[in-house]
């Protein structure tokens, strides 16, 4: 092909920048799953009875599973006994009391990405906790948080002092049968965050998980929870890295979000986890089951992601509407190049009267990469008056990528309006050429078409969001001019 | 400013221009006539420096240095400008954002600082007015449901702002209608000035009315067949272009 369609492919074969390893002491299991296995993890967190439980009974359930063949991706069976359960940086017996007894490594691996765990030095108004391969390694401003009324914690930690929340939400959401992977984590998840905010509180500063894999040869099984009481309202971000390695690593997350009447949600995830490299060597598989019940009346939960990272992405961001009213919310931009694939989009599900949603999906495929927006829309009988609209654009870049859209409706209640759209376009080299006509480089004009192409999930983003995720598309903000 | 020598170019295997010569000094008007498919914005292209077509002989020389060898951002920035013959969407892009960047890549260019943002609304915003455009246009996407006049008003907004010194109009007059084109034209007409050179390829002898031309061309077939004052752009609006393609190939 010509010089431009080679120009744009470059362009958008970036360097992975966080493809880093830290060399720690760590204390990790020997691959392999069975019961002992599991006991030992619940042991070893120290969680109390009903937890192992719990998780006993999620891994028999899963043993009767099979993994889905239904995603419009590709590879090879995972060997789970290759898999290790559990490593984490080797520290003092109850867990770091101040960031002076966390790994002077871990510290230096999270300045590196970006993400200084030293209060002082962030960004004021975002919290974080920050996870490192199976452990949450650090929680910034809990006083400040707590003084709120907030609890923003590990969720191992959150298993011992706030059992009746776990006992009441865990799995409430997606429950330990639900899928195949939802099922796996259910049994061997080693931590995450968990975030409860009060009755009538607005969280005080934005909270944010940074998820990093780190070990070789283990699987990172996060479980995120958050549960919104009435009138509160948060807004919660996740950003996630790992190492370039040449195997394949499993990430299995479960997250849940419950939001009670009034409540407002907002959850944006900006994922970069290793892609692997150009010929499709390695990469992590990002299998993620991520779903919200809108339980009160009025609530609001709003998803917003932008996907650039994993070799495999499986992952549909969903809203249970079930109070009157609730509405439900999902922006997504993602990005495949090379071999990734990725197989993504949202279920809504209206159960209660008057509930909305609405679907922004965005996605670009580059080189050989297959990108796919899978979408449900579901409106039950008992939801008068539901609406729904969806908008599902595709970008490709080059001719050897490919855009797949599944949307599947459901609507049993008469009165309920879906409206569904969708385009397919490619950055023309016409396009191309103008831009350049007008001074902008090649690059520049690539980043600002792009850029203009994602706008709108953009726009949704926090602010230190918005520029994370435009730099990783390799793009710059629009002045504020526009 | 711009001396076009024997320049010969190709689509893969199919000659299109077949040694054009051309000679344009600052200040000066050149238009460009000739029949559909002879070339006119291959030559335009070619001097904007779009890919896609290969030099076979010849030369272009811009300010001195080898047009044909910079590339087309470079082009742009050293201030040669075309206006579309057919000007693409840019869905999700601003006008007014495309504009900036586009200033700030060429001030750039020349080692100056980034616009002001308040100085580049009130330049934005006179130009607008110049070409009686709304300035909601500004924010819409790049051409993105524009009209096709609004297209071409919107090209020679570009041009207004970011004031080149070779301005290659393709066919700007097509899809204007009789107020739009005087409007158009007396933009136009504002940028002349003696360091700045114009290039208009146009098939209407009316434009010409409104932006005197220094020299008419005819180019037929890849070739320039006849120059002239612009008298010929009359000739040709009474006899069209037969009498000389029959000239030519007597010849
Ligand atoms: N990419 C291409 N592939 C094949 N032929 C081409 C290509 N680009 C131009 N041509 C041919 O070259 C010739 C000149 O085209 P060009 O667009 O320069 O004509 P023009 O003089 O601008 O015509 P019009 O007055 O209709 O705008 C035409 O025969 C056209 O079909
Ligand atoms: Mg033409």
């Amino acid at each position: 092909m010509s010089a431009s369609t080679q120009e744009i492919n470059n362009l958008i074969n970036q360097e992975y920048k966080q493809g880093f390893v830290t060399e720690l002491e760590t204390t990790t299991f020997l691959p392999g799953l069975d019961e002992d296995v599991i006991s030992k993890l619940s042991k070893i967190k120290n969680e109390p009875e009903f937890m192992l439980e719990y998780r006993l009974k999620a891994f028999r359930h899963w043993q009767t599973m099979k993994s889905p063949e239904w995603a419009f991706v590709k590879f090879d069976p995972i060997d789970y006994q290759a898999i290790s359960y559990y490593s984490a940086p080797k520290r003092k017996e109850d867990g770091p009391k101040s960031l002076d007894e966390i790994d002077p490594q871990v510290l230096e691996a999270y300045k590196k990405l970006g993400i200084p765990l030293d209060e002082q030095e962030r960004l004021a108004g975002v919290a974080v906790d920050a996870v490192f391969d199976s452990v949450s390694v650090a929680t910034t401003f809990k006083g400040k948080l707590k003084d709120a009324g907030v609890i923003f914690c590990p969720i191992s930690e959150a298993l011992r002092d706030h059992p009746e929340l776990i006992k009441e939400y865990l799995g409430s959401v997606v429950s330990h049968t639900d899928n195949y992977f939802a099922a796996l984590n259910a049994a061997v998840f080693t931590d995450g965050s968990f975030v409860y905010i009060p009755k009538g509180v607005r969280c005080p500063m934005e909270l944010s998980t940074y998820f990093r894999i780190n070990a070789a040869n283990t699987g990172q099984f996060e479980r995120t929870l958050i549960i919104a009481d009435e009138g509160s309202h948060v807004s919660y971000l996740e950003g996630c890295t790992a190492p370039m390695r040449d195997e394949n690593q499993l990430h299995a997350a479960v997250v849940e979000l419950v939001a009670m009447k009034d409540a407002v949600i907002k959850y944006s995830t900006v994922q970069n986890w290793y892609p692997g490299d150009k010929n499709g060597l390695g990469g992590i598989y990002n299998f993620v089951t991520k779903r919200a019940d809108c339980r009160g009346e009025n609530s609001k939960v709003s998803w917003t992601q932008v996907e650039t990272g994993s070799a495999i992405t499986w992952k549909y961001p969903s809203c249970v509407l079930t109070g009157d009213n609730s509405v439900g919310e999902f922006y997504s931009v993602a990005l495949t190049n090379n071999y990734q694939q990725a197989d993504t989009g949202t279920k809504m599900i209206h159960i209660g009267k008057n509930t909305r949603s609405t679907i922004v999906s965005k996605g670009i495929s580059a080189g050989k990469a297959q990108n796919t927006y899978r979408g449900l829309v579901k409106v039950l009988k008992s939801a008068e008056n539901a609406r729904n609209y969806t908008q599902c654009d595709s970008l490709l870049v080059g001719d050897q990528c490919g855009a797949h859209t599944f949307p599947y409706i459901e609507v049993k209640q008469p009165s309920a309006q879906v409206e569904h759209e969708a385009t397919t376009s490619k950055i023309s080299e016409d396009q191309l050429f103008f831009c350049q006509q007008r001074g902008l480089s090649a690059e520049d004009a690539v980043s600002m078409i792009v850029n203009g192409f994602c706008k709108e999930v953009f726009k949704e983003l926090p602010m230190e969001f918005a520029v994370e995720a435009q730099a990783l598309l390799g793009l710059s903000l629009e002045g504020s001019v526009g | 400013m711009l001396s076009i020598k024997n320049l010969h170019v190709s689509v893969g295997d199919k000659p299109i221009l077949k040694g054009i010569n051309l000679e344009i000094k600052p200040g000066e008007i050149h238009a460009i006539m000739g029949p559909n498919g002879s070339g006119k914005s291959t030559l335009s292209h070619i001097l904007s420096g779009k890919s896609g077509y290969t030099v076979t002989d010849g030369s272009a020389t811009y300010q001195g240095k080898d047009l044909l060898d910079m590339a087309p951002e470079i082009r742009a920035r050293e201030g040669v400008f075309l206006a579309f013959q057919y000007p693409v969407e840019i869905p999700g892009v601003s006008n007014v954002y495309l504009l900036k960047a586009a200033l700030n890549s060429i001030r750039k260019h020349h080692g100056q600082s980034e616009v002001d943002a308040m100085d580049f609304l009130t330049l934005v915003k006179g130009k607008v007015r110049l070409l009686d455009m709304d300035e909601k246009f500004l924010y819409r996407a790049v051409n993105e449901g524009f009209s096709g006049g609004e297209k071409k008003r919107n090209e020679i907004l570009q041009m207004a702002i970011l004031e080149p010194k070779l301005c290659i109009l393709d066919e700007t007059d097509s899809g204007l209608d009789i107020d739009a084109l005087k409007i158009v034209s007396e933009g136009v007409n504002s940028l002349r000035s003696p360091d700045r050179s114009f290039v208009m390829v146009t098939h209407y002898q009316r434009l010409l009315d409104y932006i005197k031309p220094d020299f008419v061309h005819v180019l037929a077939h890849g070739q320039i067949v006849k120059s002239g004052g612009p008298e010929l752009a009359l000739e040709l609006e009474e006899k069209g272009y037969s009498w000389l393609e029959d000239a030519e190939a007597s010849a």
